[in-house]
């Protein structure tokens, strides 16, 4: 293959709107987590296991690391595009964090509902 | 007036030095662009480009102790001693200050700079409203110096995919122009994870503009004319 200066694919949009949309998660659920940790009793072992206790606080607590996850892989993907000069060790790269944000989003479940 | 400026002859030097010039100005020497030219006059192998030693060609843009901008309208009086000088970083060197600005260039005519319209033209001249004419307040201006797009990572990083700073405060130039009518074909063009989302907004591009325009905010529109689109 000609080795050419190839560009136009179209997306990037989307990818721009999920970093800012999962930034406003995060930032919620962080502010909305130290208000619950300075409000409530002496922070132990005991303590920290009963905040995850409720249902809502375990989904919460998933939509925050769903949303930590996404918005890690458009972070990282735009590093390895400014970097990462070869094409197929840069398609190479995003396959081993995609699949590892895969298994800390499992991880993060099991983390969660084992509790 | 003590300087170091970056020379490189490739003709010549196997590598780039800085050498440094000790000279006694004029009280005429009011600007950066007047003390250069007086070494000049002393050591004329250096290279520097310059033509309208008043801030309007974009000519004499160069990394002042650090910082770009236009030698020109650079006064001496406010700048620290001894004044390093360097060619703009990231494009290649041609000769001491004098970089090859083909990259820049053609980053700037992809974006299809010219207004595109192919409606019949009326008999005087295409009319906008004083309130259309406003907008583009702040996006003519631009000299294509190159200061702000070789003042950002992203464009050092990717000069060959990344429209940079310039090129893409010139495509908001003319998708903000209601006598154009290329406006989706132009957000198309722009709608890709090289071209235009490198931009992160660290707004270094703002910040050493030397006609104080703002780069960041027009990129800002463009992103907000896609959300609309897509939305």
């Amino acid at each position: 293959m000609v080795n050419r200066t190839i560009v136009g694919a179209h997306y990037g949009l989307r990818d721009w709107l999920y970093q800012r949309i999962t930034a406003v998660i995060m930032v919620v659920y962080v502010a909305g987590f130290f208000v619950l940790l300075c409000n409530g009793p002496k922070l132990d072992f005991a303590t920290w296991r009963m905040m995850f206790t409720p249902q809502w606080m375990k989904y919460a607590t998933l939509l925050f690391l769903f949303s930590l996850y996404l918005h890690a892989w458009i972070g990282v993907r735009d590093i390895v595009m400014d970097y990462v000069k070869h094409a197929g060790v840069r398609l190479a790269l995003y396959a081993v964090f995609v699949i590892a944000l895969l298994l800390y989003a499992a991880w993060s479940v099991r983390i969660l509902w084992g509790i | 007036m003590r300087f170091s400026i970056y020379r490189y002859n490739p003709d010549i030097d196997a590598e780039p030095r800085m050498q440094d010039y000790d000279i006694a100005l004029e009280p005429t020497d009011r600007m950066l662009l007047d003390a250069l030219v007086r070494i000049k006059e002393h050591d004329d192998t250096l290279s520097l480009r310059r033509s309208c030693r008043e801030g309007v060609c974009g000519s004499d843009a160069m990394n002042i102790n650090g910082r770009n901008g236009l030698a020109c309208i650079t006064k001496l009086a406010d700048v620290k001693e001894p004044v390093v000088i360097r060619p703009l970083p990231g494009l290649p060197v041609i000769r001491d200050l004098i970089v090859d600005m083909s990259q820049f260039f053609k980053q700037y005519h992809s974006i299809k700079p010219y207004l595109q319209n192919d409606t019949p033209e009326p008999e005087k001249e295409r009319l906008q409203s004083p309130a259309d004419r406003e907008e583009l307040n702040g996006l003519y201006e631009c000299i294509l110096c190159a200061c702000c797009s070789t003042a950002c990572p992203s464009f050092w990083w990717n000069p060959d995919k990344f429209v940079g700073p310039a090129g893409l405060l010139q495509a908001y130039r003319f998708i903000a122009d209601t006598r154009d009518e290329a406006t989706n074909e132009r957000l198309d063009n722009l709608e890709d994870p090289y071209r235009l989302f490198r931009c992160h907004s660290i707004m270094n591009c703002v910040d050493v503009c030397p006609k104080g325009l703002n780069p960041t905010r027009a990129i800002g529109k463009i992103k907000e004319m896609m959300v609309k689109r897509t939305v």
